[in-house]
């Protein structure tokens, strides 16, 4: 059998050595009655050969983005990943290893996480890291429930509608369970209004979320929002793209209190969406009710420099019902391999990385809006991502036509915004080339409007 | 032999104007970045990340690395972990560029293998289970348990029913309670009796028309089989109540017993214990949960289905409890459990089980000897041994011991956990154990209690570090490398 030892002789010897007549016999603490009395329906064992031909089948059947030239975003993006990332996180002393719960033989795992417990910091301009949480959603609710916590007597919570529509619908499936109350703010012009946004605030608000960029990719000047929301003491959640902080002013310093954000862009692959990488980042004020694993520094007896996990008494292995959140991993894997990510890109690259999004995304914009179809759905400025709207309200058959020439040129912002209906947003990594970019316009440009295509 | 250098922190390894990555020239017209956004929206500096060559990059992570025992290096008894081999054709087939390139958001007109591929792994995880309707939406065994307890909460609440408590055994992971406050319920905690198994008696006085959900994990964290389990479903039922499995240790019971034709209603996997993982240094994992078909309408959304046109995402399910995360769930880890699942086929599973409990029975028989068991002269696919008879005599502690067999080249067992056994040691060695392993572990363990008490107290002796002060770590945090250190 695939990955089994025993044989028979073994079998026979250890059988012996506890004192039973057959394997069967070890199972009898299980009544007969509720054994299966039939093999599981679930066809044969494969050779390695016959399931790496079966997969490769199936993979074969889909069309990635290897295939297909990407443009879709919304939460998840088409970065480059050093061959370092890959190689270095597929070293089976990081990814059969577990939970460092003997910290003398996982000093490494622990270092790992110290360290990228920093570059987030530095990456966020938060005071402290935890060792991650699942993907951005998550890490989103787990931020709101942590600030609601801070804040005992409010129960409201206020988002605006440019949140990530998935995020928004993660904190309803949570909250709904709870007293708490969720408001959405309307952004008819896509960025947080601010008359709106203030007319919902007041001291029953625990918590505040805003993204940098939002979710049609404007950068917005979030200040005067998050300041609004201090001034009735909420706390502000800041969901921020971490490719973004290349380039972008940390949120800390437009007034965010916790910062979390999807990580799968720092050398994650897509994998058709996870397992990806929650961040959470906090000033030092949350950190005794921050959910998740934390490392940190102490010495052994020796008083060597060594790291544990710690502040373990938010957790729920001790406090159980009272502990600040169920979880109790993290994304381990993940965070050694955006760690890893971060320190081949350092400060130069992780710039250059942000600036090349930022001027190709507008060499794109700008083609398209030199023709009269097209228009941005959005004013302000985009840095990665844009929502452009097509006048001739044809955006499946614009996506279909892409994809005739190997394009996923975007995703249909009807899709979660029914009144963007004829709006398609469109991500450009540092990935995407000039004649990427063009092939993307000219099938645009030239693409058969709706009415011409159901003439033809 | 180590390489102090190399693992000093990546922060300390940097040096202005070094550098890993370098980008192409830009191939657009570039410009004045600071003209474009609202004021204060740029950056003034790039963030203060550490400055590092490629090489100095792998020397490091490859040698931290080194400071790790894992599964491919060591014996990793890790109880109710089930830190198994890890086959390296999951690895290969899980990184083929059809699956791992795959925009989440992608029509499903060009995700139709993956599509395939997670709907088959949900038939399996139903027809494993017993249970009939599957999410692979949760992102980890604990996310399964908070999914579930969710839609629980919602078919009571279609139903007009004010339910608000969840009853826990106190042998439980701490998950259980912790996932039910989240869902607003209240946890009651039912204590065990001595031998491990549910204290009927105390069941009975909680279980009424205010009960929820009872949520048990068989086989227990003990090892053991909670034989009463059909009684205790009669008992929830006849109340309302739904039970939920805790599907921790379904390494022992595969193809054997299901938990779906035992009484459960619900339950979580762990594909990263019993579907083989990896455990990835603490994650990812994955928590699809599996549920009778009457919970069905509240799984969350999207789900996989099949229609006339092929696979695709189904969101039309408008009693569901919305969405636990982004997107679709974490598909790299149910591939893994799909190769693993084809690799064994259905007689394969079994022995999966069949072995995993014969290999725990054989170290219990070799090891009672030595360290008392508590519960007794079988178990399924893990057993509790207790160090406080070793305390009491000789003041060796459960940890004393653990960390004095990394010594030895063997990873500790769990220790302190379950809390209801004192000086608790949970000892799982998996299927994928060989005798001859196994045999070692006992004499190393026969070795180490005939030395003397202060070799076990200083223990490990051979690691880098040993016996790291976690109260200092607490008590005066530092959490983050700064350039003050």
């Amino acid at each position: 059998m695939a990955y089994l030892f025993n044989t028979d002789e073994d079998v026979r010897q250890m059988l012996d050595t506890i004192g039973a007549a057959s394997i069967d016999e070890l199972f009898a603490a299980i009544p007969r009655s509720m054994q299966m009395a039939e093999p599981l329906a679930i066809p044969p064992a494969m050779s390695e050969l016959e399931l790496t031909q079966q997969v490769q089948a199936l993979a074969g059947k889909n069309r990635g983005v290897t295939q297909d030239v990407c443009f879709l975003g919304g939460g998840a993006y088409d970065h480059f990943i050093p061959a370092v990332v890959d190689h270095l996180a597929s070293r089976g002393e990081y990814y059969t290893s577990y939970t460092p719960y003997q910290p003398e033989v996982s000093q490494g795992n622990l270092q790992v996480m110290f360290e990228y417990e920093t570059l987030i910091c530095q990456l966020t301009g938060m005071d402290v890291s935890n060792a991650s949480l699942y993907d951005g959603a998550s890490a989103t609710i787990e931020a709101v429930l942590l600030a609601l916590a801070s804040r005992p007597k409010c129960k409201r919570v206020v988002v605006p509608e440019n949140l990530h529509p998935e995020y928004r619908q993660v904190l309803e499936t949570y909250l709904q369970w709870t007293d708490f109350e969720l408001t959405t703010v309307a952004c008819p012009s896509g960025g947080v209004p601010l008359d709106a946004w203030q007319a919902e605030l007041d001291e029953t608000v625990g918590c505040v979320v805003l993204s940098q960029p939002n979710f049609f990719g404007v950068v917005e000047d979030l200040g005067p929002a998050a300041e609004a929301a201090k001034q009735h003491g909420a706390v502000v959640v800041a969901v921020a793209d971490m490719i973004s902080l290349g380039l972008l002013a940390s949120p800390g310093q437009w007034g965010a209190d916790i910062v979390v954000g999807e990580g799968q862009a720092l050398g994650n692959p897509l994998q058709y969406g996870g397992p990806y990488l929650g961040i959470m980042a906090c000033r030092s004020e949350f950190v005794r009710r921050m959910p998740g694993r934390i490392a940190g520094q102490t010495e052994d007896r020796h008083g060597n420099r060594c790291w544990v996990l710690t502040l373990q008494t938010r957790e729920q292995h001790i406090r159980r019902e009272k502990a600040t959140s169920n979880i109790c991993t993290n994304q381990g894997l993940f965070a050694l391999r955006a760690a890893i990510y971060l320190a081949l890109q350092g400060p130069q690259g992780m710039r250059e990385t942000a600036e090349h999004c930022a001027w190709k995304a507008q060499y794109l914009m700008d083609r398209l809006t030199s023709h009269d179809r097209f228009e941005l759905a959005f004013s302000g400025s985009s840095w990665r991502e844009f929502a452009i709207r097509d006048k001739a309200g044809a955006v499946p058959e614009l996506l279909h036509e892409a994809r005739q020439h190997g394009l996923q040129a975007g995703l249909e912002l009807g899709t979660w915004y029914p009144s963007l209906q004829d709006c398609v947003l469109i991500a450009v990594t540092e990935k995407r080339t000039r004649a990427e970019l063009d092939r993307l316009a000219d099938v645009f440009i030239h693409a058969p409007q709706a009415k011409e295509l159901a003439n033809a | 032999m180590r390489n102090q250098q190399a693992s000093q922190l990546l922060f300390e390894l940097a040096a202005p104007g070094r550098r890993a990555n370098l980008l192409p020239e830009c191939d657009v017209p570039t410009g004045d970045l600071g003209q474009r956004y609202p004021a204060g929206a740029l950056r003034e500096q790039p963030p203060e990340l550490p400055e590092l060559s490629e090489g100095d990059v792998v020397r490091h992570f490859t040698n931290l690395s080194t400071l790790n025992m894992s599964v491919d290096t060591h014996f990793y008894p890790l109880g109710s972990c089930t830190m198994k081999y890890n086959p390296k054709r999951n690895e290969r087939l899980a990184s083929l560029p059809g699956i791992v390139d795959l925009h989440p958001l992608q029509p499903d007109s060009a995700s139709q293998g993956i599509l395939e591929l997670l709907y088959e792994v949900q038939g399996y995880f139903a027809e494993i289970s017993g249970l009939p309707s599957v999410s692979l939406q949760p992102a980890a065994g604990a996310h399964g348990e908070l999914t579930a307890l969710m839609a629980a909460a919602a078919y009571y609440r279609d139903r007009g029913e004010q339910r608000s408590k969840v009853l826990v055994p106190d042998s439980a992971h701490g998950t259980n309670p912790a996932s039910a406050s989240m869902v607003g319920f209240k946890s009651i905690m039912i204590r065990s009796r001595a031998d491990g198994s549910v204290d009927m008696d105390a069941l009975r006085e909680h279980v009424d028309e205010q009960t929820a959900v009872f949520m048990i994990t068989n086989p227990s964290t003990l090892g053991l089989f909670e034989n009463q389990i059909s009684e205790i479903a009669d008992l929830v039922h006849q109340a309302g109540g739904l039970i939920y499995l805790d599907g921790a240790n379904m390494n022992a019971i595969l193809g054997i017993a299901r938990p779906g034709d035992f009484g459960a209603d619900m339950m979580h996997y762990n594909p990263h214990k019993t579907f083989s993982g990896p455990h990835g240094g603490g994650g990812p994992g994955a928590g699809p949960i599996c549920v009778r078909d009457f919970l069905d309408p509240y799984l969350p959304v999207p789900r996989v289905a099949k229609g006339p046109e092929g696979f695709y995402l189904d969101s039309n399910h408008p009693q569901s409890i919305g969405r636990v995360r982004s997107f679709q769930g974490n598909i790299g880890v149910l591939v893994r459990a799909y190769c693993y699942i084809r690799a064994y086929g259905a007689t394969g599973l079994k022995d999966v089980s069949r072995h995993a409990v014969l290999n725990a029975n054989y170290l219990l028989a070799k090891l009672k000897h030595l360290l008392p068991v508590p519960m007794g002269d079988r178990c399924m696919h893990e057993f509790v041994a207790s160090a406080q008879q070793l305390k009491k005599d000789r003041g060796i502690t459960a940890m004393d011991l653990a960390k004095r067999l990394l010594d030895f080249g063997f990873h500790a067992p769990t220790v302190y956990f379950p809390l209801t056994v004192p000086e608790a040691i949970m000892i799982e060695p998996t299927e994928t154990e060989s005798k001859e392993t196994m045999d070692a572990f006992v004499d190393a363990i026969e070795s180490i209690l005939e030395e003397p008490a202060e070799q076990l107290q200083t223990a490990p002796q051979s690691t880098m570090v040993t016996r790291p002060d976690e109260v200092k770590a607490a008590r005066q945090p530092r959490m983050r490398w700064t350039a003050s250190h």
